[in-house]
């Protein structure tokens, strides 16, 4: 352990240390009154560490002895994390006061578990992925069950952390085998193992574990069947949360782990990839259409998002990791503009859920409804907005990779998928009417939600610069 | 066969015992002495490949503390064990047959048993000459793997967190005992002396 070694993991440092500083303040004087101060603290400090990442000098760096990798990767997936979460922190900070769920815990353990997040997509050794993966999930776990006087919040964080365990439990489990078979758990030496001739069979037993463990971290199918009661039992300010950073921390572990672990045995993991991908999209599409839940009806979504993600990833070449970076970049971006607009969804001050109380929205509030109706057809993939420019992006790369038949059920998967997007839009325009929702207030939810529907709009001219970002990643990851 | 060959096969079987009586005791008690039993026989072992500062480690952290409080919460949450295991039956076929898929699986890697070339070399970790087991043992976990140590505090700390956060509940109308306002309270002003006349009362 050197100077250069702590240098190299100094955001993580000053965030851990701000979340136990921040704790030891908040016992010792005002307890939950200082909550609303915490969270604003709390997003300034990850916007601010967002952008020294992301202006950091360009260049890969191990920390020590390679258990730590800071490359252009791990930059591209922490901002995205770091912003994430501070956009879904400013904005659920309203919504969790009026109901008096924000506790002052809540922003320390979203600050821990996006250090989690940020050991996730840096690991650079099993150990060091399985520590991060388990501060983030523990974290997680705990925000789900937050309101305890709820039945259904307690029935979600028990569930997840279940499920979670046996998650753990198996990628424990491979993650023991590859180091037996490799005599290694530092990534550089597993690459070694797996690369040179007659891969061992343990070794890709053991990956096959590690990749279960992992598929369900990002649940994708079969994999899947915690998220819907997980993002319908939690408060919807956790679920904003959910769907979003820890989606981009797994996503940027899994293809950290299949690149530098196992980069050398592409053809091995590439199908295995292939089949989650098919499966995901089939199922999010399809299971999403009986919901009239809008909080489980994006737990299918965000499972059918997974699958275009891995359909990125199966693909096994730079190219194919530049798209799934930029498509993550847009699904959170599109999973925050929308769970801003569910947040306001309330009537007599109640939060609703249901999607048929949008019944006439767009007359109540047209600006709200345009905006929705620009985010809903991004994620369905409707051409000018960016959203199909993200699908665009990931079928291309999965027909270069030689994967035409994964891209070809990619879009008949979206061309279901986009019913229960399209109908939601019909109930706001042309539903029946009937009792309508309060009328939002302009606040941050709505600051949120129509910079999401602008940047929707916008990005299409050049995503804003993502896409020569994510090259930049792509290339330090696949060499 | 030498001494320590026969001391390992005595632990190595008295911990395969131990922890197939875990699983088969009815008594959930009992199931936790076995337990007790494979984590000595563990230590036995841990003995034998000398590292002694394991070994105390595990008698002292997992059979003094962590099993005493299992026991302890076995015995105070009255759980009916036998209604848990009816459920069982329901389950055990889709049990087996997960089971019997991964034995084969787990066959398939040990008939193929080829390690990648340097796997020994690269896992083994012995002790540089000179220096105690402990103090190795310290240069490691502090030195190299120094990131990974923080990271297990770190992870600890959240489960802290997260225990008082899903369990502490402020009540209010709680009469607490404050011993700063107890000793600072001024015997002339809490107590007052009243001369009682005899026969009049107050």
């Amino acid at each position: 352990m050197t100077e250069a070694d702590l240098n190299t993991i100094l955001p993580e440092i000053v965030l851990s240390l701000y979340a136990i500083a921040a704790l030891l303040v908040a016992v010792y004087s005002g307890k939950d009154k200082l909550a609303g101060p915490l969270i604003w603290i709390t997003a300034a400090l990850m916007a601010v560490l967002a952008a020294w990442i992301g202006f950091a000098e360009p260049g890969t760096h191990l920390a020590f002895g390679g258990m730590f990798v800071d490359d252009g990767f791990a930059r591209f997936a922490k901002v995205v994390i770091l912003v994430s979460a501070a956009s879904v922190l400013l904005m659920s900070r309203d919504y969790m006061m009026r109901r008096g769920m924000l506790k002052f815990e809540y922003p320390v353990l979203v600050s821990l578990s996006a250090v989690g997040m940020m050991m996730m997509v840096s690991a650079g050794d099993l150990m060091a992925l399985y520590m991060g993966l388990e501060l983030q999930s523990l974290a997680l776990y705990v925000v789900a069950a937050m309101r305890r006087d709820s039945l259904r919040s307690t029935e979600a964080g028990l569930k997840y952390f279940v499920l979670g365990a046996l998650s753990s439990g198996l990628l424990l489990y491979g993650a023991s085998l590859v180091y037996g078979y490799a005599g290694t758990t530092l990534f550089s030496g597993i690459i070694d193992a797996a690369g040179e001739g007659q891969t061992p069979i343990g070794l890709l037993i053991g990956l096959v574990f590690v990749m279960s463990g992992l598929a369900f971290k990002i649940s994708a199918v079969p994999f899947h069947m915690w998220t819907p009661d997980v993002y319908e039992g939690s408060p919807t300010p956790v679920t904003a949360f959910f769907a979003t950073a820890p989606k981009m921390a797994a996503m940027g572990l899994f293809a950290r782990v299949l690149f530098d672990a196992f980069g050398g045995v592409t053809q091995d993991w590439s199908q295995v990839l292939a089949l989650l991908s098919l499966l995901s999209m089939f199922l999010g599409a399809i299971a999403g259409v009986g919901q009239t839940d809008i909080k489980r009806l994006m737990a299918y979504s965000s499972i059918a998002h997974m699958g275009y993600a891995l359909m990125g990833l199966a693909a096994g070449t730079a190219f194919g990791v530049q798209a799934m970076l930029v498509y993550m970049a847009i699904y959170v971006t599109m999973s925050v503009g929308t769970f801003a607009f569910i947040l306001t969804m309330e009537r007599d001050g109640e939060p609703v859920t249901d999607m048929r109380a949008l019944n006439q929205y767009a007359k109540a509030e047209p600006g709200r409804a345009l905006a929705m109706l620009v985010l809903l057809f991004s994620l369905a993939g409707v051409p000018p907005m960016v959203g199909f420019f993200g699908k665009l992006y990931v079928l291309r790369a999965a027909y270069e990779g030689g994967l035409a038949w994964l891209a070809i059920a990619g879009v008949i998967a979206s061309v279901i998928g986009a019913f229960y997007y399209l109908r939601i839009v019909y109930y706001m325009y042309f539903g029946e009417e009937g009792e309508t929702l309060d009328r939002g207030r302009t606040s941050m939810p709505w600051v949120f939600l129509m910079g999401s529907a602008a940047v929707m709009l916008l990005g299409i001219f050049n995503l804003f610069g993502v896409e020569g970002a994510a090259i930049t990643a792509a290339a330090a990851l696949v060499n | 066969m030498t001494v320590a060959g026969l001391a390992f096969y005595l632990f190595a079987i008295s911990a395969i015992i131990g922890g197939f009586f875990t699983v088969v005791a009815r008594n959930p008690v009992h199931s936790v002495l076995w337990l007790i039993l494979t984590f000595l026989s563990a230590a036995g072992l841990f003995v034998l490949l000398g590292a002694e500062f394991v070994a105390m480690l595990l008698i002292i952290v997992y059979v003094g503390a962590v099993m005493v409080l299992f026991l302890f919460v076995v015995m105070m949450l009255d759980v009916d064990f036998a209604e848990l295991k009816a459920g069982m039956a329901q389950y055990l076929p889709i049990a087996l047959a997960i089971g019997v898929v991964l034995l084969m699986q787990l066959g398939i890697v040990f008939g193929d048993w080829a390690q990648a070339p340097g796997a020994e070399a690269a896992r083994a970790a012995v002790t540089p000459d000179g220096v105690q087991n402990t103090a190795a043992l310290g240069l490691l976990l502090y030195d190299q793997y120094f990131l990974i140590f923080q990271l297990a505090g770190l992870i600890l700390f959240v489960a802290m967190i997260g225990a008082i956060v899903l369990t502490l509940r402020h009540r209010d109308g709680v009469k607490r005992q404050s011993p700063f306002a107890q000793m600072m309270r001024d015997p002339a002003k809490a107590m007052e002396l009243k001369d009682v006349k005899p026969g009049q009362g107050l």
